[in-house]
């Protein structure tokens, strides 16, 4: 029973993890259909800048952690004004396979810029456990979980009840419609990933104290995203974080109770997932079907 | 007193096609215009050229403002309120936000006034707009739009899938907005029975040009336009 509940802890935070950078791809794929699959070198990107910040990573300094979200911020947005926009009225696939120039050339810039190495990255968590009811729950974890669920239920609150929010969630649903509110709807798309980005590098910044910081840190992460993004439905945020949370439980129970599936093993039971979740259910478990009358 | 719109040889196009060949009207303050034709006339471009939905080049005057090269956002807060074809309802979202969209660009969206003249949508506020009749979807755009604090609301055919019953009652309301609000209309219909019942003037479109204008009364007993559109 020890062992299920610290499975479980674990699974959650690798889970949130997932969580939050799956959330980032539905965000920008709703206000733009656009599958950003620069999403994760982004947030490693934005990671080593939080490295450098803290001086290369001696000790992890909550004021660099901030500092990062509002660099990934304006760092979102501004790839949005100069690559993405442009091509608003190419195909889809035109920007979809921009995203993937800009995956690789954030990848080869963060290499040459700080070399291809491992670096350490500190945790803002110490290495110590609670002991509850014999369960060990890592700080660590439940650290990891806390910030990133903070930062989640941020973003909630701004969609849900600011005016800015409410445009950019009716930006998305009809971008036409709300220009005619007067709604400047590419700067909000900026906007949107401006947002996608820090919540990237939220989950980058949380990633990297056990992976360590290297340029192909998040490549894994991605696939886990898009598997937890394809699970939750794609267009739905709640659909992301739960879609994440339950991929990351389940990874950790069958590394824990299923001996075949190891480490090894862990990518490709995610991507089966993803195929099984498109093949069976492709609009996801919490794909919604609006109702529409006419 | 020059007019609140003023459209002087307006020109549209759709890639090659051309829509508009040199279209020029005005709307009053306060008046209700109606604009006529059969599909493809060019009606829906017409409005379009004005809210910047569509590329087009001559003049569009609104307010003393010269609007020809404003993007759809930049006329919106010009004070035009554009009822798209279809509505624009954001389906997905409640009634409530929907109004809330209505008065993105006002500081203080008077609420209140809006609901005086739909009272029911205090009661469906939470309800998901999608799930509105599409009688009640009409009201909403209208209650949305005017929250925006227009000086000219446009909208196209509103009776559009409408039993006649809901669209002398959507008339109705557009003619209290008009005469309690001072709000001028323009309006785009195929019933030109009662979009000249509610209009002081009207034009009549034929592929992309002017064909007729001249008050409803005189619209009314023009043969041409009984034939055609009137149907007796």
């Amino acid at each position: 029973m020890q062992t299920f509940f610290q499975t479980l802890t674990t699974g959650l935070s690798d889970g949130s993890i997932y969580g939050s950078l799956a959330l980032a791809l539905v965000l920008i794929y709703k206000a733009t259909e656009v599958i950003n699959f620069a999403q994760g070198e982004m947030a490693m990107f934005t990671t080593y800048i939080a490295w450098a910040l803290m001086g290369h990573g001696s000790t992890f300094e909550w004021w660099a952690f901030f500092a990062t979200l509002g660099i990934a911020f304006i760092g979102g947005a501004a790839l949005q004004q100069t690559v993405i926009r442009p091509l608003e009225r190419a195909s889809v696939l035109t920007a979809v396979m921009a995203t993937i120039a800009l995956l690789v050339i954030l990848n080869g810039l963060a290499a040459w810029i700080w070399s291809p190495q491992l670096q350490f990255f500190p945790s803002p968590f110490p290495t110590s456990s609670w002991v509850i009811g014999g369960v060990h729950i890592s700080k660590q974890d439940a650290g990891t979980f806390g910030v990133v669920m903070a930062c989640v239920l941020i973003l909630w609150l701004f969609f849900r009840f600011t005016k800015l929010g409410l445009a950019m969630r009716a930006g998305a649903l009809n971008p036409g419609a709300a220009r005619l509110m007067g709604v400047r709807a590419s700067w909000l798309l900026a906007l949107g990933w401006g947002f996608a980005a820090a919540l990237g590098a939220v989950s980058g910044m949380m990633v990297a104290p056990t992976v360590f910081l290297t340029p192909n840190m998040m490549q894994a992460v991605l696939i886990y995203a898009f598997a937890a993004a394809i699970l939750g439905g794609l267009e739905s945020p709640v659909g992301a974080i739960a879609g994440g949370l339950s991929l990351g439980v389940l990874l950790n129970m069958l590394g824990e109770y299923v001996h075949p599936v190891t480490t090894e093993l862990r990518l490709p039971v995610a991507l089966g997932i993803l195929l099984v979740v498109l093949l069976v259910k492709p609009a996801g478990l919490f794909g919604r079907v609006v109702v529409r009358r006419v | 007193m020059p007019a609140l719109l003023e459209l002087s040889d307006v020109t549209a196009r759709y890639g090659q096609v051309v829509a508009l060949h040199g279209v020029s009207l005005t709307v009053e303050d306060g008046e209700i215009v109606a604009l006529l034709g059969a599909n493809g006339a060019g009606k829906t471009t017409t409005l379009r050229s004005v809210s910047g939905t569509v590329r087009r080049s001559g003049d569009v005057v609104f307010g003393g403002k010269r609007l020809a090269r404003a993007t759809p956002e930049v006329v919106a807060r010009h004070g035009v309120a554009h009822v798209p074809e279809g509505r624009g309802i954001f389906a997905e979202l409640t009634v409530w936000e929907n109004l809330r969209m209505g008065g993105y660009i006002v500081r203080r969206p008077d609420f209140a006034t809006v609901l005086g003249y739909f009272p029911w949508l205090q009661e469906r506020r939470n309800q998901q707009a999608g799930t509105l009749s599409g009688g009640e979807q009409q009201m909403l755009a209208l209650a949305r739009a005017f929250l925006s604090r227009p000086r000219l609301l446009m909208l196209d055919e509103p009776s559009l899938g409408l039993a006649p019953m809901i669209t002398r009652e959507v008339f109705r309301v557009v003619t209290e907005l008009n005469q309690k609000e001072g709000l001028a209309v323009l309006v785009v219909e195929q019933n030109a029975a009662v979009a000249l019942a509610a209009a002081q003037r009207g034009y009549v479109l034929e592929t992309g040009r002017i064909a007729v204008a001249g008050s409803a009364a005189e619209l009314k007993s023009n043969d041409a336009v009984r034939t055609a559109y009137l149907g007796y």
